[in-house]
This record gives C-alpha cells, sequence and structure tokens, in this order.
C-alpha cells in the first residue's frame, strides 16, 4: 500500500510538475508585449481570489456534485481580508479567522447547503 | 507525497479520492486539472527570474506553490527586481520545511485529534489564499480581477467542479481586470517604487526608509515603449 501511494505520489509529480516548470523555462519570457505582462500581473489576485472563494463557497455532496455551501465561513474570511487590508498582517488575520469558526462551531453554528 | 508532489490542494483531493476508492487514472487526472493554476503561476514569475540558470530554475519549479508564488511575486514587486534568495526564503522557508514537519506531526499525532474541524484548521487554506490576494492588490485592475476571478469561480465550480471553477476565474479573471482602463486603474503605489514597499509594509515600520531603490528594472520595465508598470507612472 506504501508503495503504491509512493508511485501515485510520482504520477501527481508528473502531471504537476510541467505547469510549474514551463512558464520558468521558456526562454523569451521577459520579451512578451505588454498587454501580456499586464495579464500575469493580474494572475496573482485573481487565482488566489478564485481560490479561497470556491474553497468557501462551494462544497460536494454526498453524490458527489458541487453546491453552494453558507456559513460562518464566509464571515470569517472576509473579517481576514478586512484585517490584511488594514493592517498589513496575515498572522492577524488568520488568528482571527480561526477563532471565528472554531467560537461558531463551539456554540453549534451549523453551515447549510443549498 | 508531500515531498515528492508538494501540491496541498491536490494532496487533500488525492487523500479523499483514495479513499473514496477512485481509479488512479482519474486521481492522476483531477490533479493536473486542480494544478493547472501553476503554469499562470510560472509565466508570472518567469520574466522575473530569467536570468538564472536553467538548472536552477528547474529546481524552482518543483516548490512553486500558491504560497511560494504570492510571496515572492509581492516580494519582487516591492523590490522592483527579481531575487532569487527571496524565492528561496520563501518557497523552502516558509512553505516546503514547514509542510513536509506539518505533514509528520499529522501522521504522527493525528489520530490522537479527535475532530480537528472543531479548532476551525479548515479554515486557514482560504484565509490565507484571500490574505495573500490582499496583498498583491495595488490598483483598481487587481481588485477587479479579484472580484471577477472569485466570482467566476465559484459559479463555474458550481456548474462544473471546483478544479476547473479556479482554472476559469484564474483564466478570465485578469482579463477582466484589463478592461479597466489604464487612466483609471489608480495604481495606489507604483510597482517597483518606494512607495509601493511602504504599502506592503506593515504598520509602523520604518520600512520605507529602510528599502533599497530598485536596482534592475522590473520584466515589464524592459518594453522600450510603453514603460513598464513599475517605472512610477501608475496606469
Amino acid at each position: 500500500m506504501t508503495a503504491g501511494l509512493v508511485l501515485l505520489a510520482i504520477l501527481m509529480f508528473a502531471v504537476t510538475y510541467p505547469s510549474r516548470a514551463l512558464g520558468l523555462l521558456i526562454p523569451r519570457m521577459d520579451r512578451l508585449p505588454r498587454a501580456a505582462t499586464d495579464y500575469l500581473q493580474l494572475v496573482g489576485p485573481a487565482v488566489l481570489a478564485a481560490l479561497a472563494a470556491v474553497d468557501v463557497m462551494v462544497a460536494t455532496n454526498d453524490a458527489g456534485d458541487p453546491v453552494l455551501h453558507v456559513g460562518v465561513e464566509w464571515i470569517a474570511v472576509i473579517v481576514c481580508m478586512a484585517i490584511v487590508a488594514w493592517r498589513r498582517n496575515l498572522l492577524l488575520g488568520l488568528v482571527a479567522a480561526v477563532a471565528i469558526v472554531t467560537i461558531a462551531r463551539a456554540a453549534g453554528i451549523e453551515s447549510a447547503f443549498i | 507525497m508531500s515531498t515528492i508532489a508538494f501540491a496541498g490542494s491536490a494532496q487533500f483531493a488525492a487523500v479523499g479520492y483514495v479513499a473514496s476508492g477512485l481509479a488512479w487514472p482519474g486521481i492522476v487526472l483531477l490533479t493536473a486539472l486542480l494544478n493547472a493554476r501553476h503554469l499562470l503561476y510560472s509565466a508570472a514569475l518567469g520574466p522575473w527570474l530569467r536570468d538564472l540558470p536553467t538548472t536552477r530554475r528547474a529546481g524552482m519549479a518543483h516548490v512553486l506553490t500558491d504560497e511560494a508564488f504570492a510571496l515572492s511575486i509581492g516580494h519582487f514587486r516591492r523590490i522592483g527586481r527579481g531575487d532569487e534568495r527571496g524565492y528561496w526564503i520563501g518557497a523552502i522557508g516558509s512553505t516546503f520545511i514547514p509542510w513536509n514537519l506539518a505533514t509528520l506531526a499529522g501522521v504522527l499525532l493525528g489520530g490522537r485529534i479527535p475532530d480537528p474541524a472543531r479548532f476551525g484548521i479548515d479554515i486557514i487554506f482560504p484565509a490565507a489564499m484571500i490574505g495573500l490576494a490582499v496583498g498583491l492588490i495595488t490598483g483598481r485592475r487587481e481588485l477587479v480581477a479579484a472580484i471577477a476571478g472569485a466570482g467566476i469561480g465559484v459559479v463555474v465550480a458550481l456548474l462544473a467542479n471546483p478544479a476547473v471553477g479556479i482554472i476559469a476565474g484564474g483564466l478570465l479573471g485578469p482579463g477582466i481586470g484589463l478592461l479597466v482602463p489604464a487612466a483609471s486603474a489608480h495604481e495606489t503605489a507604483p510597482l517597483g517604487t518606494t512607495a509601493s514597499a511602504g504599502r506592503y509594509a506593515l504598520p509602523g515600520t520604518p520600512f520605507e526608509r529602510d528599502v533599497p531603490q530598485p536596482t534592475e528594472t522590473s520584466p515589464a520595465d524592459r518594453h522600450e515603449d510603453p514603460p513598464g508598470p513599475s517605472d512610477g507612472e501608475g496606469r
């Protein structure tokens, strides 16, 4: 089983590494047109925001279908976002987010799936 | 898996897939789909690291993650040039080593924690991602790209699946951000300038005084016409 999982990890590496390496290894990436560099500059905010939003707002039901998730996690992420924007302190934002979720769950506040 | 694949969200997904009995080809295909966003990251970082030897860039690629990208691109933009040591510190010191140590701790101690969700651990990933995104927003274009990316990501995730949603948001969000006219982009701190460094610094720190002036041009600056985003002219 363990050897099998190592093989799976190697296969996962094999399909992940090319996407990580392509942009770094392709020559003449510094000669891209201005529009392309402007586009690439916006990739970070867009991908990271999409990752956060999908993680918090989309869940999978028992049938394996994606469903909208509504819960205290939304508030936690918004509070984290506000703290980082205000204080430029990610650690403080993370602590606040974890505290909100922990307290809410301890209080029995449940999430909803739509 | 944490060392070889080193892909957080794909690892989380793979564990679930393995537990549910999904066939390996399916797991590998979903991993490729989920991690396709790294192509965007590497393309964005490529121009900053173009002067490094190919072998070192090939090594850097293995430790390119969401966190490493956000930390390093923010750092490069602050100082106005690529910084190999800064990349390694962000990728290895603050991500690769802690991730693997935490994985080991989870293997050894995880069983003793009755219900990890009770402690809100699952919120750390999305909160960290949105926090890192906020750190990269310096003007209206970035703000619009982030909002569009999030919105598109959720809608497509609900219609298709989460991995496709993330990629769709990452691909289409920047395009929508570019619809903001350059004249009204309202860059709050032109990239690569001291003001940009000050904007990213923690409040109360003397960062503006300490940050070195850019000694090299940023990738976009190398275009002779028009000037790049770090020229201090705003957009």
